[in-house]
């Protein structure tokens, strides 16, 4: 029996599973798929906003405002890369000042720091391949970029450190209420909680209505479609360059990331459908021609991937967080800016539900957690010393980004461990670079299936059922392998 | 101190090392990455190479291990799974291996990369982000040298040489194979890989169609299918769904240079490889290049060709040979996308200059122009993107020339 079950494995459920580890409490994270961070916590445009954009009288302005000032100690305790570049909201016509006026205002009233309305001259010394028809813009200091998929794991990680347990594949369709615990049912097997924390995203309508039949609460989700290209791109753009909201539409944003890609995107299109990642020639072309109005000369032919992901656009305006009733918390319709509020989210549903067990203070709880040392990021002592204490550090797999096999092994056996082609992409980037895996892929499988001691025919690229080998071959069926 | 550190063992780097040993440079080390040496042609299990450079059908192995007896035979030292991570403008060159991470030097560096293929990205074809979806050398190397099946029902995007081969090689292995789509109104592989891969298997080539949609959410499901207009645009109603489990991508390959941008080497923005002159000297002295990491070549008996002309470029200049310099640029003209050599440096005695015309012609002429006076023509009954044009240029012709040549198509 546990006290508390958080379901959903995104950078909110796991910023919660890893809060309430602070506390003397039993927890389990449950996630639908084979994967923390596999749904909008993977796709999404990596920024931690400045926390101006959203008003200052909703959640989602407060959050953001809060969880942007506990970023950067966050990322230092949990080893993930941030960055704070700074964000450009450019105007391009004196109509857009009224905005950006208004913005920073709502900026003002949050508490936010260093806003500033500035002019071309000092965008154009900061960016310099911003589109000479810019007139200025708003300039936030505090904006910064981040990992979500490796802060996610990062999380989660920590939270098993800290006594979380994780339970995967286990997609939650019924829910049943007794008197003093919830039994949450996925097909044959069973979890028994006391409270429950709905953190299921684009799903968490579904997950309240296990309990409330009568909820009226619906999302519908918001695809946004981006381009990633290559590193040889770096550089394009310093810090996070916004368009200013207006007649024309919102505009796409163009960021770096903090691997020294470049990010363009995302659309904006509300679907039905919880399915709907795929991208479409319209939307990719709207990227283009929205991006290309405020940079010039993208190299979009630097593209190296494109991917679309679903914010959890509710049928309310702000984020739905709070006790549903006493023992079910939700945290719902989290649409951007989602991912810059997750830490101070987390901080007040975890405070809430420790208040509610009168729980107390878990004394051996350690917020940090380091992450395997990439190797290219060694002295040439540590390199050598590394090499002669694991081989395996010796031997690249992934030459794009360069990542040996002693940081892959090293990011399988860990708490939250890779387990899928692309959980150990996001994880430790192999095959997250140009050539997008095609000389590495076969030894990550590899890799995987001696580790964990499958046969590789079962070693999926994403979700169950991704499989990427159907057989042997006729030769290969006659060599003898392990 | 080395003599010559060659990166790369595919039939670049050790045809170059072989050339560089034969002149009588003493002191070369190549540098493999992988557990073998051969390259990319230990998966190439087809025939079909060699055909010039030995006037016999051998398959990829085979033409590999060649070379493999020879450099063997002279004692030429090598290290396997061995990563070069840095080259430095001062011929530093970074490795690592087992043994650690080492800082070599060397008075000359030969390059051999060779280059990597063109991914689903880099056509941003859109969809669905299924697994299923692979360039055909990679399903080449799971098939050929893993062991493993890649899928059962096949389609195949670009009509590259890999893919054409994989689709033979697909269908022997069982899977079925529906069907080839090039967005070009001619297909870029070679005639025989046409006939000898599709044709005497029933595989249908689509021209001028590509891939407009990726379904299914875990596994491939299928592709659709349109056709494109002279423009490549795709018209509208001639979408077609097609249900396969495999895509597999032959949609070109790219010079892989990224140790070359370390090394502060100027690249050619067409080729995406390295400048050279004649002697595949790049633009950082000492540093020479040849095969796929120069540009992409039509057979390996052409990189073979290259790389000895490198290695024994590489020697001459340890050997400091005096030759009589003349700077001659070399410009790609109407119909022409690139040249190799980008631009000669010394007389010699005779030069073959390569080069890829950007579409199909008949019945054209070459015209090489000489300071802007025609120098001469040379007709052609037939011309395509898929195979590397040359021409040669006499010493007299070269003495003549001011400093500018360039090479277009021209209408008979």
């Amino acid at each position: 029996m546990y006290d508390v079950a958080v379901i959903g494995g995104g950078v909110i459920g796991t910023s919660i599973a890893r809060e309430l580890s602070k506390y003397r409490l039993k927890c389990v994270l449950i996630e639908k798929t084979n994967d923390v961070a596999n749904g909008t916590s993977k796709a999404n445009s990596a920024i931690v906003h400045a926390g101006y954009d959203a008003p200052y009288n909703t959640l989602k302005g407060q959050y953001n405002k809060l969880g942007s000032d506990l970023y950067e100690q966050l990322c230092l305790d949990l080893d993930v890369h941030y960055k704070r570049v700074g964000s450009f909201v450019l105007a391009f016509e004196d109509e857009d000042y009224k905005v950006l006026n208004l913005l920073k205002d709502n900026g003002e009233k949050l508490g936010i720091k260093g806003l500033s309305i500035v002019d071309r001259t000092f965008i154009l010394s900061k960016e310099p391949n911003i589109t000479p028809e810019v007139i200025g813009g708003l300039y936030a200091p505090s904006a910064a970029i981040t990992d979500p998929f490796g802060l996610t794991v990062a999380m989660m990680e920590n939270a098993m450190d800290n006594g979380v347990d994780l339970m995967m594949n286990f997609p939650v369709n019924e829910i049943n209420r007794e008197k003093e615990y919830y039994n949450i049912l996925s097909g044959d097997n069973r979890i028994q909680a006391k409270y429950i924390v709905n953190a299921a995203g684009v799903y968490a309508d579904e997950i309240l209505k296990m309990v409330d039949s009568e909820s009226t609460f619906k999302i519908r989700p918001r695809r946004g479609q981006y381009y990633l290209l290559d590193k040889s791109a770096d550089g394009l753009v310093n810090s996070v360059i916004f368009q200013c909201p207006g007649k024309k539409g919102k505009g796409v944003v163009v960021a770096p990331t903090v691997d020294g890609n470049v990010l363009i995107g995302p659309t904006s299109e509300d679907l039905e459908d919880k399915n709907g990642i795929e991208t479409t020639k319209v939307g990719l072309d709207d990227v283009k021609v929205s991006a290309s109005k405020a940079i010039e000369n993208i190299p979009f032919y630097e593209n190296i991937t494109t991917f679309a992901g679903l914010r959890a656009e509710s049928n309310l305006d702000d984020f739905l967080i709070g006790p549903y009733h006493e023992t079910f918390y939700n945290v719902a319709g989290i649409k951007s800016p989602g991912l810059s509020a997750a830490p101070a989210i987390a901080e007040k549903v975890s405070k809430d539900i420790a208040e509610y067990f009168k729980a107390e203070r878990n004394l051996h709880y350690n917020p940090k957690r380091s992450y395997v040392k990439a190797f290219m990021s060694m002295t040439l002592e540590e390199k050598n010393n590394m090499i002669e204490e694991n081989p395996m550090y010796g031997n690249v797999i992934c030459r794009c980004e360069q990542i040996t096999e002693g940081e892959i092994v090293e990011s399988i056996h860990r708490n939250c461990g890779g387990r899928t082609v692309n959980g150990i992409k996001r994880r430790i980037r192999p095959g997250a670079g140009r050539c997008q895996g095609g000389f590495c892929m076969p030894k990550v499988i590899e890799i995987l299936s001696r580790e964990l001691n499958i046969p590789q025919e079962e070693i999926v690229k994403e979700n169950q059922g991704s499989y990427i080998l159907t057989g042997r071959t006729k030769a290969g069926a006659t060599c003898t392998t392990l | 101190m080395y003599d010559i550190i060659v990166i790369g063992g595919g039939p670049a780097g050790l045809a170059a090392a072989i050339e560089a040993k034969k002149q009588g440079i003493e002191k070369i080390l190549l540098l493999e990455r992988d557990e073998e040496l051969g390259g990319i042609l230990q998966q190439c299990i087809h025939n079909g190479f060699g055909l010039h450079v030995f006037k016999e059908e051998l398959t990829g192995p085979e033409y590999a291990q060649r070379f493999m007896n020879t450099f063997h035979d002279l004692n030429i030292a090598y290290a396997l799974n061995t990563m070069v991570m840095e080259i430095t403008p001062e011929k530093e060159v970074h490795i690592v291996n087992d043994q650690g991470y080492q800082i070599l030097k060397a008075k000359a560096i030969i390059l051999a990369m060779g280059c990597r293929e063109r991914t689903r990205g880099a056509i941003a074809i859109p969809g669905k982000r299924p697994s299923g979806i692979l360039t055909a050398g990679t399903a080449q190397r799971y098939l050929n040298i893993e062991g493993y099946m890649v899928g059962k029902e096949v389609m195949i995007l670009g009509s590259g040489d890999i893919g054409l081969i994989m689709a033979r090689r697909m269908t022997l292995e069982g899977a079925h194979v529906k069907g080839v789509c090039e967005l070009m109104p001619h297909s870029n592989g070679l005639t025989r890989n046409i006939v000898q891969c599709l044709d005497d298997f029933d595989i249908p080539l689509q021209l001028s169609t590509t891939i407009v949609d990726i379904l299914g959410e875990e596994r491939l499901t299928g592709v659709v299918t349109a056709q494109v207009d002279e423009h490549y645009n795709i018209i509208k109603g001639t979408e077609k769904e097609i249900s396969c489990d495999t895509l597999l991508l032959s949609i070109g390959l790219i010079p892989e240079n990224e140790l070359s941008k370390k090394a502060e080497i100027l690249l050619d923005s067409k080729t995406k490889g390295p400048i050279v002159n004649e002697q595949l000297q790049t633009s950082q002295e000492g540093i020479f290049a040849c095969g796929n990491v120069v540009h992409v070549h039509d057979l390996v008996d052409y990189v073979t060709e290259e790389a000895e002309n490198a290695g024994r470029a590489a020697a001459h200049y340890l050997k400091d040979i005096k030759k009589s310099k003349k700077p001659i640029e070399i410009k790609p003209e109407t119909g022409v996308v690139y040249t190799v050599p980008q631009h000669l440096d010394y007389i010699s005695d005779q030069v073959k200059i390569l080069f890829r015309v950007n579409s199909v012609f008949k019945h054209h002429q070459i015209v090489i122009k000489s300071d802007d006076q025609i120098l001469k023509t040379i007709k052609k009954n037939h011309m395509a993107p898929g195979e590397m044009m040359h021409i040669y240029l006499k010493r007299e012709e070269l003495e003549a020339c001011e400093s500018k040549l360039s090479i277009s198509i021209g209408e008979l």
